[in-house]
Parts: structure tokens; sequence; C-alpha cells
């Protein structure tokens, strides 16, 4: 357990070490780099891939996967674009309501019927996209400019978008509920050993269910964003939000076989492969080379396999098996 | 762990019917689905109908092959639809003349297609490696190339649509053989290989025995590393394969668009067909079988006039109680 620990604080420091190294190459070298507009869009674009990217994480850390994560965020951008004129409160409510139904349907089904949490969440992920795609009649569901709605993807308080202090709340509120709860704790007992935390009397069943709603809760939410920041309730969109999410929390260092990882960490690597794309974007604007967005793809799956050849160097080295 | 019947069921008297039915109940299903089409589908019985629909399930099943042999190690191979974008990327480059030239159309194409599946099959190789090598997750390992080989797709083409009219190559997705569609002849060709493969080869029982137990296969001194990288990269070969076949029927090569959602109807169908996702059983004609019901579902839904949406919700209740069944008749 302690060897294991270790190599996640590694590696979390790694994932930051990371961060820091790429945001200062791209402050010497790009003019506007970490200008308010920058940080601005940055943030307010992958804030929801920070939430969907939370609830991954405590899945991941439970033990399991969670596939429907893109898909119930297409689901809940289109609910919530169809009562978007109801207000900001409404649209969001509803949103994460049908986010929240989808992770009850993965924690029964994984729970009550202990299907495999991949096989399971497949098949939600196909429910979740033919249910969006019905209500949407096949179409993208425009939003309703007249209320409040479209604040919340598009406003800022302070010069912050809206969007990333949600995103900043989520995982602070996140990150005290892993260290400091019982529940928290017992998201990485379950993850670390199933059948020796069910013998301590850990409430193994109910944390499981809770972590598909979290993560599906979440989901809603960023799904919400969604439909409010481009004025659209997308029922196809979120195709691969899953594994971009996967690879954020793996990057950050939580390991896929659960009971080890974090919260902080995951957030540094939404942000670190959110910015790869930020970064290629200035670089092909000073001009001295040209790289297509296609790129892009192919650095993050560069950066993915460096990631996690090194963990596995590192968890060779302390534990020789 | 392995599908082999006691040898004594065959001679017992009392006959177990909920035994011969957990057994056989993904044909019993795909029997059932055949019925009800012949008696209340219009124009069912044809010759039309099952081209069609085994036209549509060729490369699922192509795909699913692979899929079968690497969940039944116990792993799991997501880059399938991102090696199939690869393989339909390459073949084109060559034939059209836009990486190399070669004069002779027939050459270029058998080329073209040659290097394109051994192009995939090696990026399959190289999933294995990182799998045996390293100690990586297969679902994290096969990520990589998942996300990459996408890329690796796109900037190869520069994202652009490679259109082409080309009868020496698109036989592969267009051409018959004595009336049946060539990628039903390759999927029946290949689903018969890999079931022989599993149940009467050595490599098919080294396999069965390291998704059974990894551990005791090892001491059993099965070459695990190696049966792995094999059965990745005849993973890789069987989507580059697969991948012909989808820029050969659309007559044009779209990285973008290859294979897209390619592995989860893969995985839908091995589940739907009782191979356990955990490893250690499989059966390739039931991915076969997996792949019809899925794809016969969706046709007596949609020519019975119900959106294509709904049929979205009835898979995925399908995938479910597909599982649950097996999972249920196991207990």
């Amino acid at each position: 357990m302690k060897k294991t620990s270790l190599i996640a604080t590694i590696s979390s420091q790694g994932v930051l070490i990371a961060l820091a190294l790429l945001i200062l190459f791209g402050w010497l070298r790009y003019e506007n780099f970490l200008g308010l507009f920058n940080i601005s869009t940055v943030l307010r674009y992958n804030s929801m891939f920070a939430l969907v990217a939370l609830g991954m994480c405590f899945v991941i850390m439970a033990g399991g996967i969670d596939l429907s994560v893109g898909s119930t965020a297409a689901l809940g951008s289109v609910v919530s674009a169809l009562v978007s004129d109801q207000g900001m409160l409404v649209g969001s409510l509803v949103g994460i309501a049908a986010g929240l139904c989808v992770g009850i349907l993965n924690g029964f089904v994984i729970v009550k019927l202990r299907i495999l949490p991949f096989i399971a969440t497949l098949a939600t992920m196909l429910a979740a996209n033919g249910t969006a795609l019905l209500l949407a009649h096949d179409q993208t569901v425009s939003v309703s400019y007249d209320g409040t709605f479209v604040n919340l993807g598009q406003g800022d308080i302070f010069n912050i978008p809206i969007p990333a202090i949600i995103a900043v709340a989520a995982y602070v509120i996140g990150s005290i509920v892993l260290n400091f709860t019982s529940t928290g704790r017992s998201v990485l007992a379950i993850g670390g050993n199933e059948d020796a935390s069910r013998m301590m009397g850990l409430p193994v069943d109910r944390v499981k269910f809770m972590v598909y709603v979290l993560s599906g809760g979440l989901s809603g939410l960023a799904g919400v964003i969604l439909a409010s920041q481009f004025g659209a309730g997308q029922p196809i969109e979120g195709v691969g939000w899953e594994l971009f999410a996967i690879a954020s929390v793996v990057v950050g260092g939580t390991l896929l076989t659960g009971g080890v990882g974090s919260v902080g960490a995951t957030l540094a690597g939404v942000l670190l492969l959110g910015l790869i794309f930020n970064v290629l974007n200035f670089e092909n604007g000073l001009g001295w080379i040209s790289l297509s967005a296609y790129w892009q793809s192919v650095i993050r799956g560069l950066f993915l396999l460096f990631v996690v050849i090194l963990q596995s160097r590192l968890a060779i080295r302390k534990n020789p098996a | 762990m392995s599908d082999v019947a006691p040898p004594h069921a065959s001679t017992s008297i009392q006959f177990d019917v909920m035994k011969f039915v957990t057994r056989y109940s993904t044909l019993l299903a795909l029997l059932a689905l055949v019925l009800f089409n012949v008696i209340f589908t219009n124009h069912f019985v044809s010759i039309q109908t099952l081209n069609v629909n085994l036209t549509q399930v060729a490369t699922i099943v192509i795909v699913g092959v692979g899929m079968t042999l690497v969940i039944a190690t116990g792993g799991i191979d997501l880059s399938v639809g991102s090696l199939m974008a690869i393989s339909g990327a390459i073949a084109p480059l060559i034939f059209l003349g836009t990486a190399v030239h070669i004069g002779e159309i027939h050459v270029a194409v058998a080329v073209g297609m040659i290097v394109a599946v051994l192009a995939a099959g090696a990026f399959g190789w190289f999933n294995g490696w990182l799998i045996t090598r390293f100690h990586i997750q297969p679902i994290i390992a096969t990520l990589v190339l998942f996300i990459a080989g996408r890329g690796i797709a796109q900037v190869s083409t520069n994202g652009n649509l490679q259109p082409f009219k080309l009868g020496e190559f698109q036989w592969i997705g267009l051409g018959r053989w004595f009336g049946v569609p060539v990628q039903v002849v390759i999927m029946i060709a290949l689903v018969a290989l890999a079931a022989w493969i599993l149940k009467r080869s050595l490599f098919g029982r080294q396999i069965l025995a390291i998704g059974g137990n990894e551990r005791a296969a090892r001491l059993a001194g099965v070459p695990v590393a190696k049966v792995k990288r094999w059965v990745y990269c005849i993973s890789g070969l069987c989507s580059g394969i697969a991948g012909l076949v989808v820029i050969a029927i659309n007559s044009s090569s779209d990285a973008n668009l290859v294979g897209l959602g390619m592995e989860l109807d893969a995985i839908a169908a091995v589940a739907v067909g009782g191979t356990l996702l955990s490893g250690g059983r499989a059966t390739v004609t039931g991915t076969l079988i997996g792949a019809l019901i899925i794809q016969l579902v969706r046709y007596t839904l949609l020519a019975n006039g119900v959106p294509d949406d709904v049929a979205k919700l009835v898979k995925a209740a399908l995938i479910i109680i597909a599982v649950w069944l097996q999972r249920h008749g196991k207990a």
C-alpha cells in the first residue's frame, strides 16, 4: 500500500511539474499566452471536461469505470436546452437530474445485477445517446437567449468564467469529501480491496452506487454548461469524452486498478491535456511550423504513452514482481 | 474454466432444460428473432434481406473475431476503430499514388492492401508489447492508440477525404463470389479459422489458459507474453481488413469516420455472444451470433417503423439482459 501511494505521489507531482513546464514554455514563447483572454477561454472550455473527469476519478478510485459520461453530458445538454426558457436554475437542475438518472441506472445495474462496470456503462452510453437523440428529434436544440440560461456558460464573475468557478468549487468539495469524510476513505478502501472492505463492514454497495450517481450528476452538469456555452443542446456531442476523462485521470497518477488517487492531480491532468491543444494553436500562430489540429490527438496519445510507461517503470522498480 | 461440456451430460438420462436454454440461449434468441421476422416483417424471406444484414454485420464480426481472442486472454482492445482508420488511410495513399507511385494498378492495389493490413497488425503488436513489456492494463495501453491512432490516420491524409472509384480494389466491399458478398466470405472464413484455433490448436488452449488464470498458465510453462502479443497483433490484422472493407463500401476513405465507435460494437457482439469478459471462456461463433442478434434486432425495429434512436435503447437493454442471463445461468 505504501509503495503504490509513493508511486502515485511521484506521478501526481510529475503531472504538476509537467503542467508548470508547459505553462512556462507557453509564457516565454508566446506573447498572449498568459493573457486574460486566453486563460479565460481555456478555463471556460476545459471546465466541462474537468467536471466529467472528477466523476470519473471517483469511479476509477473505487475500482470501476464509467463509459457513459460523454453521452450523459450530451443528454444533459439536450434536456437543459429544452427547458432553457425557464432560466438558469431550472435548466441546470433538469440537466443534472437527467445525469443523475443515468448514474442511478449505472449504479443499479452494476451493484444489484452485478454486471461488469465496463459493459454496464457501455450499455447506458447507448441508452443515453438514444434518449438524447429522441428528445432532440435528431437535431441540435437551440437554447433560449431570453432568460438567464446562457449566462451560466458564457458569463463571468470578476472576469473569471462561471464554468471555471463551478469546476473549481466541485474539485474543492471533491477533495474534501475524498480526504476528510468516511465516505471518501471508503471509496479508496473499496478500490484497493473490495472483499476486505466488505469484511470490514464498509457499505461497499452503497458507496459504489454513490460514485456512479456522482459521475452521472457531474456529467449532466457538464452537459448543462455545454448547452449554455455554445447556445445549443447537442445530442451527438460527447463522443470520446469518456476516454479523454480516463486519460486525464491516468495522467494525474490515479491508478486504474483503484485504491489510489488524487482529485487535484486529475484537474492538473485535464489542464495539461487541454493546454497541449492550446500550445499547438499558438505554435501555429507563430508561423514557424504548421501542424494541423490532428496532431493534438497524436501528441496526447504520445503523452499518455509516456506517462503510463513512466508509472509502470516506477511500479516495477518499487515492487519487483 | 474452459468451455467444454462435461462428458456425462450427453449420456445423462435427465435432460436439464435450464442448462440447455442457458447454453444455447444466444442461438435460441437468434432463431426466435428470425421466426418473428418471417411471420411479421414483409419481404423478410429474400436473398436481398439476407445479404443486406450480413453485409452490415460483416465488419463488426471481422473485428469481433480479433476482439474475442483478446477478451479470451482477459484483455480488451479499444484501439480497433483507430486501427481501421489507419488501414483505411494507408491503402488509398498507396494505390492512388499519393505516397508512392506504382505503375501497374493491380500491383499497387495489392501492395496497398497488404501494407495497410500489416501496418494495423504492427500497431496491434505494439499494443501487445506495451501490455506485456510494461505490465500496463490493456484498457489503458490500447487507449493510447485509440487516441493517437486516429490522429496518425488524420495526419497522414491531412484530414482530407480520399475518394476513389476503383474496381480492382473495391471488390473487397462490393464484389460477390457465387452471389455471396466478398466481405461475408471473409467473415465466415475468419470465424471458422478462429473457432478452429480456439478449440483445436495449442495456441487456442494457451489463450484460454491465460484468460482463466494467468499465473497458473505461466507456471505451467505457457509463454504468456508471446501469446498475448500475437493475440493483439491478430486483433490489429482483423481491424486492418475491416478498415479496407469499410472504405471499399464507401468508395472513399475518411480518417475522421472510418471505424468510429467500432470498439463498442465489437465488444457488445462479443458480450452478447457469450464470451466471458473476464477471460478464460470464449466462443467465436457466439460472437458471430451476437453480432447477428444485435443487427437483426435493429433491422426488425427499423423494418417495423421504430426509429433508430429507440433501437439504440433496445440494443442497450439487450446487452444488459444477455450478460445478466449468462451470469445468472452460470451461478
